[in-house]
């Protein structure tokens, strides 16, 4: 179940992205941060496939970036903060997946959310270590062991999460065909035939949960990176319901859904803040609804029936 | 002869209904034994307990030898005892290929993230399963696009991935169209011949009973009333009272299409 060839469409998006990037300097940073939330959806995406949605996947983006706070006065380079902020959040993913994993559907979802919420209030109380609502500066990393002046700091941040994008992304489409990704969609339909095979569905869904979590703090881990101050704010459950937000805009239809919806939302929330300030976030809900009623497969399904449609006609 | 599987004292009650109220009961190794009774009997409920699924309240289950009374439904499908379904579980996300594959990898390994699920092994011994029961020309297809007798031989195939000793079905022919039922019983018949599996069904059409079955058990009221060969237990009058005369089930009677006719 691999689908259909996808090195054209990630090519394209790619020469864009830079091309957009070059020609427009203060979109580096948009595009960043839509990479690192891209890559957050993209775990997003493989619960989704079982059926379940997580409210609660902000808690992993935070754990990222508060992992890069935290180390960055004693690691200085971002080759090592990275897999640490990895690394945190996929032990805690472990520890709530073990909890989470077995619950489905609305209990999922709002047990996500109570764990994300949790960690949100001790970020917001344990002042003496978090600086509360002030939170944590970060001083920018050097990068595999060169210091970059601004510019080149967030052209490299850019390129780094390109290639991680494109290479997760990679890894997960291999993933969504293997035994265990295939069991997913299994999940969502028929639980119980499952167990009657053998194979625990719990164990099936903590797999992909802590991938999920994996994925979530790298993004937050870039995110970190790159806006050099972390909140707890990160933390909160507005900040769950965008990544969710996200994966319904982009379609779960392929892996390259995330990142396209991702860049769509980032690019709308900075127009449309721009240009109607106090309505930016009506516009944001008019797209979701239009998507909703009109494209249920999201942006990615409607490039898929664009594209389609097209090699069809003979 | 020893027993494959062997049921002693069972005993299983659902607020006052008595599903199994000592039930002893003996499957030989290669042995094709067809489980009779009117609704509500407690024949799915025997099937419920023999795979895990409901815990017996008194009695054991012994499968080869080892008590598998109470174990959870993974640990007696690793022993070798797979199910199918009066209504068809299939996996409705995945085409026909992908249903049966899924079982086959439960079966050899399934723990693996980057090695895709469709691999050249597991695709070979899938299509070995689905020649078997004549479902290549739908391998493709979507488990939601099938009518109902080949959602059945695809349920079957499902359980016969695992490679059992032992296949428990739930009523094999209900709900599909009675001119397909005798080929679908060739089909499944002869698979499971070809494999050496033992079989227990559960089932309400007498013909297909007398045509498939080397023995009979007729469960009324939580007791087996009869065991024997279906010519013998089939003209006996105390279970033409109890189970034919109680229900009068033609092969007309089966409408196709309706696989949840009853529980």
């Amino acid at each position: 179940m691999m689908g259909r060839s996808l090195t054209l469409p990630t090519l394209l998006g790619v020469a864009l992205l830079i091309g957009l990037a070059a020609s427009a300097p203060w979109l580096k940073f948009v595009f960043t941060i839509a990479l690192a939330k891209g890559l957050a959806v993209l775990g997003i995406l493989l619960l989704l496939r079982a059926g379940q949605v997580s409210f609660g996947h902000a808690l992993y983006v935070a754990v990222g970036a508060y992992t890069v706070a935290f180390a960055r006065p004693t690691v200085g380079d971002v080759l090592l903060l990275l897999p640490l902020a990895v690394g945190a959040a996929t032990i805690v993913g472990l520890l709530v997946g073990l909890f989470v994993a077995r619950y489905r559907d609305i209990f999922f979802g709002m047990l996500n959310l109570a764990f994300s919420m949790v960690f949100y209030s001790l970020l917001e109380k344990l002042y003496a270590y978090t600086r509360g609502t002030d939170g944590i500066r970060v001083i920018p990393p050097t990068i595999a062991g060169l210091a970059f002046e601004r510019v080149s700091y967030e052209w490299v941040m850019l390129g780094l999460s390109l290639a991680l994008a494109v290479g997760l992304g990679f890894l997960a489409r291999i993933f969504l065909a293997s035994p265990l990704g295939q069991a997913l969609p299994a999940i969502k339909a028929r639980e119980t035939r499952l167990e009657f095979a053998g194979i625990s569905a719990k164990r099936v869904l903590l797999v992909s949960y802590v991938a999920s979590a994996a994925l979530a703090g790298l993004g937050g881990g870039i995110i970190a990176m790159t806006t050099l101050h972390v909140t707890p704010l990160l933390a909160y459950w507005t900040h769950s319901g965008e990544l969710v937000f996200i994966a319904i805009l982009g379609g779960g239809g392929a892996v390259l859904g995330p990142f396209l919806g991702a860049a769509v939302f980032e690019l709308v929330r900075v127009y449309a803040a721009a240009a109607f300030p106090d309505a930016w976030q009506m516009i944001l809900g008019a797209v979701l609804l239009g998507i909703i009623l009109f494209a249920s497969r999201g942006l990615w399904g409607i490039y898929e029936d664009l594209t389609t449609r097209r090699a069809a006609r003979p | 002869m020893s027993a494959l599987l062997s049921a002693k004292g069972l005993k299983i009650a659902f607020g006052g209904v008595k599903a199994a109220d000592g039930i002893d009961l003996d499957i030989a190794e290669r042995e094709f034994v067809a489980i009779i009774g009117p609704n509500g009997a407690g024949k799915t409920t025997f099937i419920n307990m023999t795979t895990g699924y409901l815990r017996p309240q008194a009695g054991s289950i012994t499968f080869d030898g080892t008590d598998i009374t109470g174990l959870p439904p993974r640990q007696i499908v690793r022993r070798g005892i797979a199910r199918s379904f009066q209504i068809p579980q299939l996996f409705t996300e995945h085409t026909v290929i992908e249903n049966v594959a899924l079982k086959v990898a439960a079966h050899r390994g399934f723990w693996h993230a980057f090695r895709p699920l469709l691999d050249r092994e597991t695709t070979a011994a899938t299509m070995a399963i689905l020649d078997q029961f004549g479902l290549r020309s739908v391998a493709e297809a979507r488990a939601t696009e099938l009518n109902e007798g080949t959602r059945k031989l695809t349920d079957i195939a499902m359980a016969m991935a695992l490679e059992p000793r032992l296949l428990l079905m739930d009523e094999p022919t209900s709900g599909v169209a009675s001119a397909e039922k005798f080929g679908i019983m060739d089909t499944l018949v002869a698979a499971l011949r070809a494999r050496g599996v033992t079989a227990v069904f559960v089932e309400h059409d007498m013909e297909v009973v007398e045509r498939y079955a080397d023995r009979v058990a007729v469960w009324s009221q939580g007791k087996i009333l009869a065991s024997g060969p279906p010519a013998v237990v089939l003209n006996d009058p105390a279970v033409l009272r109890e189970v034919i005369g109680v229900e009068v089930k033609h092969a007309a009677g089966a409408t196709p299409g309706s696989g949840d006719a009853h529980a």
